[in-house]
């Protein structure tokens, strides 16, 4: 039998039940289409989070006291800024350098206050990480060495204390001392879960004159490309080991973060995919069942078929190409389906989805092969049925 | 010539849940060319398995049996298919059409598994169709055709290969009388071509028009006339 042929008895079979069909279909369909849609949004998510690890600038690289460890207590650190200077001899420019004193302070603008992260830092904060102003100016090397009280809002907090007002020029308080507000950051949305719009930058030194303490937390080093990540990944922290004999450090870049929660969400995603491929395999015995409900009432047939020369071969594939077509147009219908489900919880909910070609191309060739495996066993029957037998059926 | 079929002391025995059932006991036989013969006898006299023996539908468990010159005990089931779709045309009681197809792709079925194109099976089947006298009905399905046309239907899906045997259980069984006879004078013209006809029957009548009556009794031929 030629399978052109063997494509168009498959087709009028199904046509021939067309409800049948369908319901048989809607297992698959509905089993694609939950893989498509949950890898969508399992893609989506991983890439919004990349971009927003990419979006702290290039080539970064974190330093910090402690070991980088889940469960290992926050260890206090030993920098001061005096080891800046020996890092900024390091790396040999200083304004790829940047370091941090954070702490949480409520910031007061008149009758109005909100809770701040104030993060005491240097003058090279916008060239390190990205961080554009929207207005106003942001700190100088000047204001750093004199520890001036000057400060620089996020642009949720300027929101909150001035509304429509142009905070520049204004007062405010932070932890009971008053700063001069010189500039307001682009809104930046969140990061990594932390609401970036909620921090004010003030003076490192400042900084360390409100909370009593000659500490830093953390650096962070802006690499000139990417080749040289690892090298003075190495250089910084031999260097601050010396000068503090007792302490560890860590050096993580951005490519480890991203590894690190790339392999997570990556988990998440196959996670959500197996449990979705379980529905495709519910679709799939659906699929086995109909067919061989399909093998029984076309008994006669069968044995009319063999009776005029059909081998167990062409009966087989025939039941076969019946199944693999009600799986793949499922598939197809399922993809179409689930693709459109992604675009729509991008579009409507927070939730970020990417559709993603891999994921649909994996779906079909799946269905596909839920025809083949799930045909397999009533084709197998329908071929080898006795012609006296299928014949006498009734 | 060749005979058609030649059966030696062919018996057939069947196992139904460990029981054994002699269903034919030794029958010996030889279709020729051109012959028309009548297989009678009352139900359970082994004539059904006969002709489904003597069809390449079931091979026999003991004694030789030659279709078409060949041993079907040495063929593989593909061969045997084969085997029924070139030498052999099947006619039955119930006309075992194929529903919601028309009376053009019934008869051009057979060629299907031969591997001829959409074009000449419907060729093939328009002219064989026009044999039997169904040129109007070509493209009507089964359940817009009366018991004769359907019948009819199915002795040109029969003829449509050629075969050298065709083999009729109880062609008229479903017929009225005069639909019937003209079913058997359909039959009667084609032994005039040289296709030999073998009818299974238990009608006296439709007996009689054979040139020679196996009558089945037991699993046995119990006469020849």
């Amino acid at each position: 039998m030629r399978l052109a042929e063997a494509w168009r008895v498959a087709l009028d079979a199904l046509r021939a039940n067309r409800l049948r069909s369908m319901l048989t279909m809607l297992g698959v369909i509905i089993g694609v289409a939950a893989v498509v849609a949950l890898v969508a949004i399992g893609t989506g998510t991983k890439q919004q989070i990349e971009n927003q690890v990419e979006g702290l600038g290039s080539n970064l690289l974190l330093v910090v006291p402690g070991r980088l460890q889940a469960g290992s207590a926050p260890t206090s650190s030993p920098l001061t800024l005096d080891d800046i200077e020996v890092i900024n001899r390091v790396v040999g420019d200083r304004s790829r350098v940047a370091v941090t004193i954070a702490s949480g302070e409520t910031v007061r603008a008149g009758s109005r206050s909100g809770f701040a992260s104030m993060q005491g830092v240097l003058e090279t904060t916008p060239t390190v990480f990205v961080r554009r102003l929207d207005r106003g100016t942001y700190l100088t090397r000047t204001d750093v060495s004199t520890g001036r009280r000057v400060a620089v809002l996020g642009a949720g907090l300027a929101r909150d204390l001035f509304a429509d007002r142009d905070p520049v020029g204004r007062q405010v308080t932070i932890g009971g001392v008053r700063f001069r507000v010189i500039g307001v950051f682009e809104p930046l949305g969140q990061s990594l879960g932390v609401d970036r719009d909620g921090e004010v930058h003030v003076p490192v030194t400042a900084a360390q004159r409100l909370l009593g303490t000659e500490r830093i937390d953390g650096l962070a080093i802006r690499a000139p490309d990417r080749e040289r990540i690892g090298e003075l990944s190495a250089a910084v922290v031999a260097a601050l080991t010396e000068r503090h004999p007792d302490t560890d450090f860590s050096a993580v870049t951005q490519e480890q973060i991203l590894g690190v929660l790339g392999d997570i969400l990556g988990v998440l995603t196959g996670v959500l995919a197996a449990i979705a491929g379980i529905s495709l395999l519910v679709g799939g015995v659906g699929v086995s069942n109909i067919m061989l409900v399909s093998v029984r009432e076309r008994t006669r047939e069968i044995g009319l078929r063999k009776a005029v020369g059909a081998r167990p071969r062409d009966i087989g594939i025939q039941f076969l190409l019946e199944a693999v077509l009600l799986t793949t147009t499922g598939g197809i219908l399922g993809m179409l389906l689930g693709g459109a489900t992604a675009l729509l919880v991008d579009r409507l909910s927070p939730v970020p989805a990417a559709l993603t070609w891999w994921s649909m191309a994996l779906a079909f060739g799946v269905s596909a092969a839920v025809g083949i495996v799930f045909g397999v066993v009533p084709a197998q029957r329908a071929g080898r049925l006795d012609p006296v037998v299928a014949l006498r059926t009734e | 010539m060749t005979a058609a079929i030649v059966a030696d002391d062919v018996s057939r025995t069947y196992d139904l849940d460990g029981v054994s059932v002699q269903a034919l006991r030794g029958v010996s036989l030889t279709v020729e060319p051109g012959d028309y013969v009548a297989i009678v006898g009352t139900s359970g006299s082994g004539k059904s398995t006969l002709m489904h023996l003597l069809g390449g539908l079931d091979r026999p468990t003991g004694g030789t049996l030659l279709i078409g010159g060949r041993d079907v005990s040495t063929l593989s089931p593909d061969e045997m298919a084969e085997l029924r779709n070139t030498t052999i045309g099947f006619v039955f009681q119930s006309f075992h059409l194929l529903a919601r197809t028309t009376a053009q792709d019934n008869v051009g079925l057979p060629l299907v598994y031969r591997g001829a194109g959409r074009r000449e099976r419907r060729e093939r089947a328009a002219a064989m169709l026009e044999r039997v006298g169904l040129a109007h009905r070509i493209t009507h399905r089964p359940n817009q055709m009366s018991g004769g046309e359907q019948q009819r239907v199915a002795i040109a899906r029969a003829l449509v290969t050629g075969p050298s045997v065709l083999l009729a259980d109880e062609p008229t069984g479903n017929l009225d009388s005069a639909t019937g006879q003209s079913v058997l004078a359909l039959l009667e013209s084609l032994v005039d071509d040289g296709v030999a006809v073998v009818l299974v029957t238990h009608d006296r009548d439709v007996a009689a028009r054979a040139r020679r009556q196996i009558v089945m009794k037991d699993g046995l031929i119990s006469e020849t006339r």
